[in-house]
């Protein structure tokens, strides 16, 4: 009885976090086919993150409920769903970001095409990394260090990127106009929220982790 | 009338279920993982087959301390020891049955004026150092043989979840049985003098008359679990030391050991054919034992978790137990015998019972020989109380009026006896009347201190919907600032929107502007170099004149933008079309028909064509603007 339950909600976090990272997948791909101008693919990979996000909010919700109705681990229930949610930021924020570039159609200098491109992997690690943290946590506590510094790692890398990326915009790209300028800046925001969002469910599992701790 | 005298066994039954299944499920039940329900289904079972399969080692031990031969003995010695626990129960102080049957034992001993056996107190004692002692050491074991399975196995943590729940139940119920293999002395030791000597068949099985007696205990320890142990879990499970679930697996487990160990008649034999001593088969106190293994604990993790003080007051309750049953039993005890003229020993209860008339009687006689001038024999005056009834020694007394004396003795003794009846019968209405005050008083103070906790549950549920109240202002406050904000930022958008579209016309404008200054020139000059020149610019310019992608993308902000206009629109006006929703969307950010023309690409005229079909569509009369009406949907 008890461990029937128990199965069905392993499966359900595994099938939650495969939707995270594939969500993460299919945005990294995106912005670069959006830098190559591919927009067939482009609008394919909006597309597909959609339904991954739409999957990914589903499972989260019966998740939550399993936890709360069956009160499973209850100790740590709250912390565990929130790291959930904060999971799921992760792929609600790329899709957003995703959909951004969908409309505003930012107009990105090939030059600098490198160094979104660059960005963009830095920050979508800091989130790959977090997801075998998670996984690490549920299965064997003790090696989740092993995993979560990558997330502070590349959270850390993505801010030095961000900032070098702006000030080229600003200072280097003397030909853009200010608007277009801004609209870039906006753009290197939008991506370094993906870290961010990696690093505030880094920081759960950290408090997660010494809680859990006997 | 034996099942009155066994009320008292029952309601310290009773209270050893309220206090002591805290011991065993107040952990996991504190820690959510197990329900109070499930929890108190299974220890009421697991108790009751524990008393009586394993219940005889024990109180076997605890008899030698002071056999209570008397029902009426027994009766109060359960009653003091019942009170104590019962009074430190509702003060939620884990308390221990054993030390308050032990103290009101000794009270009784001491008030029969029997010896009391230092050996088997000094063997009770020691385990009740050893208890603790014992269950932090099993605790301190068993988390290192946790920590390493754990460590080693690298279970996901939702099904280490289930096991521990699964394991929390099967370590409950073998702690409920230890409980009620090692606790059913407390209960129901001192009635054993009272067990019936029949045995009950059931078929499969048969009970002894102890047994029986067991049985019953073990039921009133179930009544106990379900009627009042819930509060009680709580300082339990949370009180003295936050535990974790595997920490609850860990205390309940040694504690039941602890409680196996010294219950266990196989374990002792075991022990005694290995050539060791045996094992002291005593009732230890279940408090002290998971106190003990949650110490254990706390220690190994640096004492930091402990909170100090809750241990204070549960040492406190240790050493004041013993003493307050103790006494309360020597009182009740005098009480019960001297003023219910209830045997509470069987070696001195005729004795001090028939003293006590004797002396009255004989002070009866002196009064009436002195009355009636009959001469006062000295052999009777100064022989013993019981010498004077002694008929035998009366007729010895050589008188005359040996025979007259008989007779006047005997009349004597029939008038002291209705005398006797008659004071017993005011005192025991004197009594009946003291009783009923007290109970009235007891009653009226019972219902005033309920009152009193009404009122302030009333004022803490008045104090809760104030708070609530203003909460739910503040966040009718905040809902509204929240829309405010929403619609500021609307506002905002819009007026991007607008000037996104201004934009769009002005550049529009100047492109046309340009072009016809291309033209002009074209027609002043001749150099056919220049004319090719301001052909291919008038080419250019043409080619980014062209609006379309402008055009699409404004139309997207528009939709986007107002996704939820769009969607009022829909549910009042559902026939307009694409188009339609598009003008309404211009009309409502009050573009003018020549900036609606430019953007849409048609003539203003066509737009004010459009404006009026979309007024009769939309069946808006004379008198209405339709701006407004757009406005305020």
């Amino acid at each position: 009885m008890f461990f029937k339950k128990t199965e069905s909600t392993i499966r359900d976090i595994d099938e939650f976090l495969d939707t995270i990272d594939q969500g993460i997948l299919v945005f990294k791909e995106g912005v670069k086919y959006y830098l190559e101008n591919d927009e067939g693919n482009f609008s394919n990979n909006l597309d597909k993150l959609y339904k991954l996000e739409a999957k990914a909010d589903t499972i989260v919700l019966k998740i939550r409920n399993e936890f709360f109705e069956h009160s499973l681990i209850p100790q740590y229930s709250a912390d565990v769903v929130s790291l959930l949610d904060h999971l799921d930021d992760i792929i609600d924020t790329a899709k957003e970001n995703l959909f951004q570039y969908d409309v505003e159609v930012p107009d990105i200098p090939k030059k600098l095409n490198s160094e979104f491109s660059k960005l963009t992997d830095v920050s979508c690690a800091a989130a790959e990394a977090v997801i075998p943290a998670v996984r690490s946590f549920f299965n064997n506590p003790s090696s989740i260090k092993d995993n979560e510094h990558r997330v502070y790692f590349y959270e850390k890398e993505t801010d030095v990127l961000a900032s070098d990326l702006k000030r080229k915009i600003f200072k280097d790209s003397k030909h853009l106009k200010l608007s277009q300028k801004i609209h870039l800046r906006y753009f290197t925001l939008h991506i370094e929220q993906i870290s961010d969002r990696a690093e505030d469910a880094a920081r759960i599992l950290s408090a997660l982790a010494i809680k859990t701790k006997d | 009338m034996t099942f009155f005298f066994l009320s008292s066994g029952l309601f310290l039954g009773w209270s050893l279920g309220a206090n002591d299944a805290a011991n065993v499920f107040g952990s996991a039940v504190g820690t959510r993982m197990v329900s109070f329900k499930r929890a108190a289904i299974i220890a009421s079972i697991f108790v009751i087959l524990g008393a009586v399969i394993q219940g005889a080692g024990a109180t076997h031990t605890l008899g030698k301390l002071g056999s209570v031969s008397a029902i009426g003995g027994a009766f109060t010695v359960a009653l003091s020891a019942a009170l104590t626990v019962y009074w430190m129960t509702k003060f939620k102080i884990p308390v221990s049955t054993s030390q308050a049957i032990v103290g009101a034992i000794i009270g009784w001993n001491f008030y029969t004026g029997l010896p009391t056996d230092y050996t088997v107190l000094s063997k009770i004692i020691s385990t009740w150092i050893m208890g603790p002692i014992l269950g932090a050491v099993f605790a301190i074991i068993l988390y290192y043989i946790q920590h390493i399975y754990f460590k080693i196995a690298k279970i996901h943590l939702l099904k280490q979840d289930a096991y521990i729940r699964f394991a929390l139940l099967l370590v409950g119920a073998f702690g409920s049985f230890s409980l009620g293999a090692n606790n059913i002395a407390n209960v129901m030791g001192v009635f054993v003098s009272a067990a019936p000597e029949n045995y009950l068949n059931f078929g499969l099985f048969k009970l002894s008359g102890v047994q029986q007696l067991f049985l019953l205990g073990g039921i009133a320890i179930a009544v106990g679990i379900f009627t009042y142990s819930k509060r009680v879990m709580d300082t339990v499970g949370n009180g003295l030391m936050q535990l974790s679930s595997k920490s609850a697996i860990i205390t309940v487990l040694s504690h039941s050991m602890v409680l196996f160990v010294f219950s266990s008649t196989g374990l002792s034999n075991f022990v005694q054919s290995l050539g060791l001593p045996p094992i002291p088969l005593v009732p230890v106190s279940s408090s002290q034992v998971i106190v003990g293994s949650i110490l254990g604990l706390g220690l190994l993790k640096g004492g930091y978790n402990i909170n100090y003080k809750i241990l204070g007051g549960i040492g406190l309750g240790w050493i004041a137990t013993p003493l307050i049953a103790g006494v309360l039993s020597f009182f009740a005890l005098f009480f019960v015998n001297n003023v219910f003229l209830i045997p509470v020993s069987n070696n001195d209860s005729r004795s001090n019972i028939t003293n006590r008339i004797l002396e009255k009687n004989s002070k009866v006689i002196q009064k009436d020989t002195k009355s009636l001038s009959i001469p006062v024999i000295d052999s009777v005056k100064k022989d013993s109380v019981n010498n004077i009834v002694d008929s035998s020694m009366l007729e010895s007394v050589d008188s005359p009026v040996s025979e007259n004396r008989k007779e006047y003795f005997d009349k004597l003794e029939i008038k002291s006896d209705k005398k006797d009846n008659n004071i017993s019968k005011y005192f025991n209405l004197a009594l009946l009347i003291g009783i009923l005050a007290g109970i009235i008083f007891l009653i009226s103070r019972w219902l005033n201190s309920l009152y009193k906790r009404n009122k302030l549950i009333l004022s803490k549920n008045s104090q809760i919907l104030e708070a609530q109240k203003a909460l739910a202002e503040i966040e009718t406050k905040y809902q509204l600032l929240e829309n405010k904000q929403m619609e500021d930022q609307l506002n905002y958008k819009n007026r991007e929107l607008t000037t996104m579209a201004l934009n769009l016309i002005e550049k529009n404008n100047f492109l046309e502007l340009l072009k016809s200054k291309i033209e002009e020139i074209k027609l002043e000059t001749n150099d056919s170099v220049i004319i090719k020149k301001l052909n291919n610019l008038y080419l250019l310019i043409s080619q980014n004149q062209n609006l379309e992608n402008d055009r699409e993308a404004f139309q997207m902000h528009v939709d986007e933008l107002n996704k939820d206009f769009f969607y009022k629109l829909n549910s009042v006006y559902p026939d307009l079309t694409k188009n339609e929703k598009r003008l309404c969307v211009y009309l409502r950010l009050n573009m003018s028909s020549k900036e609606i023309a430019a953007l849409t690409n048609i003539s203003p005229k066509s737009v004010e064509m459009n404006r009026y079909r979309l007024r009769k569509k939309m069946n808006i009369g004379r008198d209405e603007q339709l701006v407004k009406v757009l406005q305020n949907l």
